[in-house]
């Protein structure tokens, strides 16, 4: 379960002091699917950095699991993004030189697994997020945007997350491969129960979601259960 | 994380940018390889003189006409022109505690000729004991013996460079005859190879009778040096001041100054060639620290610019869960497989350098453990350093900073 309570980011300027994040609250139960939406530049990604422990707020409050985050050290922030968290980067950031299963088992190699398990779980989270598995020994510079994106996916599911945050993950695709990875996501959540969270400005992406936030110049304006996505699937 | 994982990530990252590694590498070659090798060379080119030297005999002490100018050794042009020393004061000297051997010389550059050759050699009249004292070995025939000293005997011993010049090589010219001053002598031996070089090469000589050469070739009583064997290293200094004494009051002069004679030590040649060899051998490595500063600023910048490059890495591999240490431990370990290959490789071939210089005769190159320690450890210092700290210092960013790093 998340907590943030007035959460605020203050970037330092120049002389000017910015507030990315300006109070921002609001409280995520396990298992839900939630879309952050909002402008470019209205803080969505500053945000879930924090909630990915990548980054500490300049002010707030962050429980995670009943766990105070901002106390943490930076070693216990690393064993939280390892266990707990999925990431997947507006700029995707994997290792150009390296290949695919490489890419994918890197959080792996961290947590100290064995090479044949890290392989095999690499390899399921590739075709889990449907990644053709030729594509496995490629270099991760050698594939297309969608295959770079799929790849970002699958190594933010090996390490078996419960978390799972994922910045603009359909941004840079067509449609059609956008539905792929989305219904990805939505089998993530509904048939492993992982906490999903999707950034996006496309309202039609954030129609996918269970609850929707909405956030401008770094405060929230709206916070809503995804009424019409209810009523269809229903 | 497992240490078979950080080799396993070291081996991916530096064989990921080839160009980089190798010219890291390359700057630590050059370093250590020139530092190495112009050690060797120094040291090589002092252990040569120092040889050569102590080739023209042991414990040896030389007395030469003339007067000794200024301090130390003087190596005064026209030695052995003066007419000071003669057979009798050579005989005087053997009376002369811990004196081993005394033998006289008499000699100077004359034209030989045999076989329509003609060359200019030193020619050298001495006595049977010379070859002990001088450390000179008979290759074929005989040296100079008493009968040939005591009945002036026109026979000749020739170095074997002087035989090969004239006669040419593989013959044996024993038994032959060669003019010397337009006098014929016959040939009755030839001394070893010595491979000298220098001021005294005695392969380039001829020896002959002593009574001979001062009979037919100097045309008067004196000779030119009197060469003292003292028995042991530690009587030279007692033996060169007895021979002082014994030589000032032979010839009546009370001012030692006023000598008409002057002692050379041989410890004293080559302490006065070590402390030039010994500048020589500062003056390489000057110039080989000079490239080792060079090569060791080429490391720092190549890892500097590495771990600057690569700070979006360390912020990637820190947001999937890498630690702090996991990153300083990784670049620590591709700092030092980078500062060992190109530590090995430089020693192999400042190594290799120095033994061609040897195998091809430009010099007895000879490499030294601390020079291999000095080259290797700066590198290594310099190299491991500037790996690891930029490495930990990006380590400590926070994932998003270090992803955000341009
Ligand atoms: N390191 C930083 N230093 C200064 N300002 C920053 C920094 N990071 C973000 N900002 C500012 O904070 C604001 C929010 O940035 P953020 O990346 O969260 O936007 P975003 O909502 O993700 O936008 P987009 O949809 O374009 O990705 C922006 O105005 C940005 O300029
Ligand atoms: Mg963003």
């Amino acid at each position: 379960m998340i907590e943030i309570k007035n959460i605020t980011k203050i970037y330092n300027t120049g002389s000017v002091e910015f507030f990315a994040l300006n109070g921002v609250s609001f409280k995520i139960n396990d298992g839900e699917y939630l879309a952050i939406m909002g402008p470019s530049g209205s803080g969505k990604s500053t945000l879930m950095h924090i909630l990915g422990a990548l980054d500490t707020p300049s002010g707030g409050t962050y429980f995670l699991d009943g766990k105070d985050v901002s106390t943490l050290s930076d070693d216990e922030l690393a064993d939280i993004r390892r266990e707990k968290i999925g990431f997947v980067f507006q700029a995707f950031n994997l290792l150009p030189r390296a290949t695919v299963l490489r890419n994918v088992m890197l959080p792996l190699v961290y947590e100290g697994i064995d090479r044949e398990e890290r392989e095999k779980r690499a390899r399921e989270a590739l075709i889990a997020s449907g990644l053709d598995e030729e594509h496995f020994v490629h270099l991760s510079n050698q594939l297309s945007g969608g295959q770079i994106q799929r790849v970002a996916i699958a190594r933010a599911l090996v390490n078996n997350p419960s978390l799972i945050l994922a910045d603009e993950p359909t941004g840079n695709l067509d449609t059609k491969t956008g539905e792929i990875v989305l219904a990805t996501f939505q089998r993530l959540n509904r048939e492993q129960g992982k906490t999903i969270i999707l950034i996006t400005h496309e309202p039609d992406v954030a129609q996918h979601a269970d609850r929707v936030i909405v956030i401008r110049d770094g405060k929230i304006v709206s916070d809503e259960k995804n009424i019409k996505k209810r009523m269809l699937e229903k | 994380m497992k240490l078979f994982d950080f080799l396993e990530e070291t081996y991916l990252a530096l064989s990921a940018n080839k160009a980089r590694s190798g010219l890291t590498v390359l700057g630590i070659v050059i370093g250590i390889s020139s530092v190495i090798a112009m050690l060797a060379i120094g040291t090589g080119a002092q252990n040569s003189i120092k040889s050569s030297i102590q080739s023209i005999g042991s414990n040896l002490i030389m007395v030469t006409p003339g007067t000794q100018r200024g301090p130390g050794v003087t190596v005064s042009a026209g030695r052995g022109s003066a007419k000071t020393l003669t057979l009798d004061d050579a005989n005087a000297l053997k009376i002369i505690a811990s004196v081993k051997a005394v033998a006289s010389e008499v000699s100077g550059r004359y034209q030989l000729a045999a076989k329509g050759q003609n060359t200019n050699t030193q020619v050298v009249g001495t006595v049977p004991i010379y070859t002990e004292v001088k450390n000179i070995q008979v290759d074929s025939g005989n040296f100079i013996t008493d009968p040939n000293v005591n009945g002036a005997s026109k026979v000749a011993v020739l170095g074997p460079a002087v035989a090969e010049d004239i006669f040419g090589t593989g013959v044996n010219p024993v038994g032959q005859t060669i003019r010397i001053n337009k006098i014929d002598f016959k040939i009755i031996g030839i001394t070893k190879a010595k491979g000298g070089s220098g001021m005294s090469n005695s392969d380039d000589m001829v020896y002959v009778p002593i009574s001979t050469a001062q009979r037919l070739l100097s045309g008067n009583k004196y000779v030119t040096t009197i060469n003292v064997e003292a028995e042991n290293s530690d009587a030279m200094t007692t033996v060169q001041a007895d021979i002082t004494a014994l030589l000032l009051s032979r010839h009546h002069i009370t001012d030692s100054t006023k000598a008409d004679f002057s002692t050379m030590n041989q410890a004293d040649i080559i302490s006065t060639m070590s402390s030039v060899t010994g500048t020589f051998t500062m003056l390489l490595g000057a110039v080989a620290g000079i490239s080792l500063i060079v090569g060791g600023i080429g490391i720092m910048n190549m890892m500097l610019t590495t771990v600057t490059e690569r700070t979006r890495e360390i912020g990637l591999r820190k947001a999937i869960g890498a630690k702090g240490k996991d990153i300083s431990i990784q670049f620590l370990i591709e700092a030092i497989a980078l500062t060992f290959i190109g530590g090995f490789i430089g020693i192999i071939l400042g190594w290799a350098i120095a033994a061609g210089m040897t195998y091809f005769n430009v010099m007895q190159a000879q490499v030294s453990w601390s020079s291999v320690l000095l080259a290797f450890g700066v590198s290594a210092v310099i190299g491991i350093v500037f790996g690891y700290y930029p490495a930990r210092r990006a380590a400590k960013l926070n994932p998003i900073e270090a992803l955000r790093f341009e």
